[in-house]
């Protein structure tokens, strides 16, 4: 039977294309077929696309909800804090994981485990829980401002709720285990012996870290990046519960567009551009990637 | 020690001034002691073996001597300083390590120029070097490549011009070909000896292969358990073996325990119970009837089939008589296992002079073994 090895080999490469077919490609095509409609009063509350009108077909595609995306300063602002915010948390998640993620990869072995179950502890709890108790712990009169009142460093209390500095922390806090596992999966890895090769050579710790380790650890960096900006950018229970008003989020926006206008077409556009917008630069890491790999 | 008559001279090349002095180093690692007590001279030019099972504290007197660990006692001094504390970026000492270590994201010439990068070399300089480096090893053509795209091979060479650019004053190699297929192994053996000659830099080796280290070094100390059993020149290693353990660890030796029967200014007999006298030609210190034990190499007997063999006058001395109870035929030369008549098993090789021996020896064949009273070593336990 020389075809049936062929066909299992093709049936194995088949697969992942099916999953990825059914949950990605079909929703994504559901999802660009809502922008290209026109909301109405009916359930669901778009129009067909498709029409029979007789024995004519007739396709109504409608791009004006992609130009009102694009026309509203509204939209593009919450796009713009959107990404802003998911760069710095990015950015901030890398500076504290990192050193946590090395630390625990440089650990003695039978320390590793329990240093990353604490890492990976906080997800036993619910996310929407988490994200509730801090804002108990920063509403005016909460636990940090109560300590901060008692220990006499201020006055009255901070506002710090309802900011952007609360969802801020938040996705910072609850994205940290994200950046952490893939550094650490990265940092652990690392044949010591390079280390000392650099060492060897005359280089200080510094400069082996600088030009070997982290040079090493890029690919844990990008894996960690991406893991946290991409959900950050989408976020909307962290700035739904701890932003303000103001704090104008694409996520947030998406959800009002959603549930509270009941726009399905602005919202399926709003997701589609979010979707695009995304998945450029993860393409164009992935192919940096591919080129670097022997 | 047994006075012994010709020692040979130390291979040629090799200094007698010291550049490296360990003092009474030892090493512990919780309970474990890895290195226990060893004092050691190295000399200028020297290529130096450190020869040894697993877990003999060779690669730890290594690592010492590159900085990656600190010595728990004693001190080592380089060209006289006391280096035991200075960590291994400030030490005049560059080391090739056994996995080569070469770093995966920079490519042949980044490798071997990261060291002089670290020391400010100009730019200029460094290339220059960097291309005399990998000249010297046979890869001028390969400075762009990244080391995945190398061989085993190749990269060894690098991890060697890698460490030789710097110019240390001592050069440390972590069984450098352990990771050769067997040819290529003793084509780099000779390769490695000789770019040692021609840089004239200190080198010195850890390896488990008795071969290699015969092979390649002015000198070797063998370790055993932490300890330095015996150092001397490849000759001195083989032909007279310090011990026991340093006569079955290099090499194949065939042991006698007896007792001292006769000594004399030009021979001394030892009684072998059950086998006969083995004489040396050579006074041994001890008195009669002391316990010894005695040791014979395969290739310094003679072999040959009991109504072919050499005419005995007088008692039999230096010859025994056994059966062959198996042959290995190396095609250079054969391994015959002789069964003696007390039922222990020697092992005799003959070189294969000829394509066809008129007189061939089959399994099974009744043998004469015989020797001269120079060929015997006396082996301390």
């Amino acid at each position: 039977m020389p075809g049936s090895a062929t066909i299992g080999r093709r049936l194995a490469i088949l697969l992942p294309f099916l999953w990825l077919a059914l949950f990605f490609a079909v929703p994504f095509i559901f999802v660009v077929k809502i922008s290209l409609s026109e909301a109405a009063f009916s359930i669901p509350p778009v129009t067909d696309l498709f029409a029979m009108d007789g024995g004519l077909l007739t396709i109504r595609l409608n791009f004006d909800n992609y130009g009102l995306v694009l026309g509203d300063s509204l939209y593009l602002t919450a796009l713009l804090t959107s990404l802003r915010l998911a760069f710095t948390s990015t950015l901030l998640c890398l500076l504290i994981g990192y050193p946590m993620a090395y630390a625990i990869a440089r650990a003695e072995p039978g320390m590793r485990m329990p240093l990353l179950l604490l890492v990976i502890l906080p997800f036993w709890t619910s996310f929407l829980i988490r994200v509730y108790a801090w804002m108990t712990l920063l509403q005016d009169q909460g636990m940090i401002n109560s300590i901060l009142i008692w220990t006499g460093i201020i006055d009255s209390p901070l506002r710090i709720l309802n900011t952007d500095i609360a969802v801020q922390l938040g996705i910072v806090y609850s994205y940290l285990p994200f950046m952490i596992l893939p550094l650490y999966a990265t940092l652990e890895r690392l044949d010591k012996d390079l280390l000392e090769a650099a060492a060897d050579l005359g280089a200080r710790p510094w400069t082996a870290f600088l030009r070997v380790t982290l040079p090493l650890s890029l690919p844990g960096i990008a894996a960690g990046s991406l893991l946290v900006f991409i959900p950050a950018a989408g976020e909307f229970v962290i700035p739904e519960l701890l932003g303000g008003p103001d704090t104008l989020m694409i996520g947030k926006i998406l959800w009002q567009e959603f549930f509270n206008n009941r726009d399905w077409p602005v919202a399926a556009a709003l997701a589609t551009m979010l979707l695009v917008l995304l998945a450029g630069p993860i393409l164009l890491l992935e192919r940096t990637q591919a080129e670097d790999k022997p | 020690m047994t006075a012994n008559p010709s020692r040979p001279a130390p291979k040629p090349g090799a200094g007698t001034d010291v550049l490296v002095r360990v003092q009474g180093v030892s090493k512990f690692f919780g309970d474990v002691t890895a290195v226990d007590g060893v004092s050691l001279d190295i000399r200028r030019g020297e290529f130096f073996s450190l020869l040894g099972g697993s877990g003999c504290g060779k690669t730890t007197l290594l690592r010492m001597l590159a900085g990656f660990e600190i010595p728990s006692e004693g001190s080592i001094l380089i060209d006289g300083v006391d280096v035991a504390r200075v960590p291994p970026y400030e030490r005049p000492v560059n080391m090739m390590f056994q996995s080569y270590a070469l770093f995966p994201h920079m490519t042949v010439e980044g490798n071997v120029s990261f060291g002089l990068e670290q020391e400010g070399v100009a730019k200029p300089e460094r290339r220059r070097r960097v291309a005399e480096a990998l000249e010297l090893v046979q890869l001028g053509a390969y400075g762009k490549r990244r080391p995945h795209q190398l061989s085993g091979g190749q990269r060894q060479r690098v991890a060697l011009a890698r460490a030789l650019v710097k110019r240390p004053k001592l050069l440390l190699l972590d069984e450098p070909l352990a990771a050769l297929d067997r040819k290529l192994r003793e084509r780099t053996q000779f390769e490695l000896a000789s770019i040692q000659e021609e840089v004239g830099i200190t080198f010195v080796m850890v390896t488990h292969d008795q071969e290699e280290a015969m092979t390649m070094s002015t000198r070797l100390a063998v370790m055993h358990a932490g300890r330095i059993v015996q150092v001397g020149t490849p000759t001195e290693i083989y032909e007279f073996p310090a011990n026991r353990l340093v006569g079955e660890f290099i090499g194949t030796i065939n042991v006698f325990e007896g007792h001292l029967a006769s000594v004399g200014a030009g021979a001394s007999d030892i009684e072998v119970a059950g086998l006969g006298a083995i004489r040396l030609d050579h006074a041994i210190e001890g008195g009669v009837g002391a316990p010894l034990a005695v040791g014979i190499r395969p290739e310094k007997m003679r072999i040959a089939r009991a109504d072919a063999a050499e005419p005995v006058d007088g008692p039999a001395v230096n010859r025994l008589e056994g059966t062959i109870e198996d042959i290995a035929y190396l095609g250079d030369l054969s391994i015959f296992h002789v069964r003696l008549a007390d039922g222990r098993r020697i092992s005799v090789s003959r070189t294969n002079i000829t394509r066809r021996r008129d007189d061939p020896l089959t399994w099974e064949d009744p043998v004469v073994v015989q020797w001269d009273a120079a060929v015997p070593v006396v082996l301390h336990a």
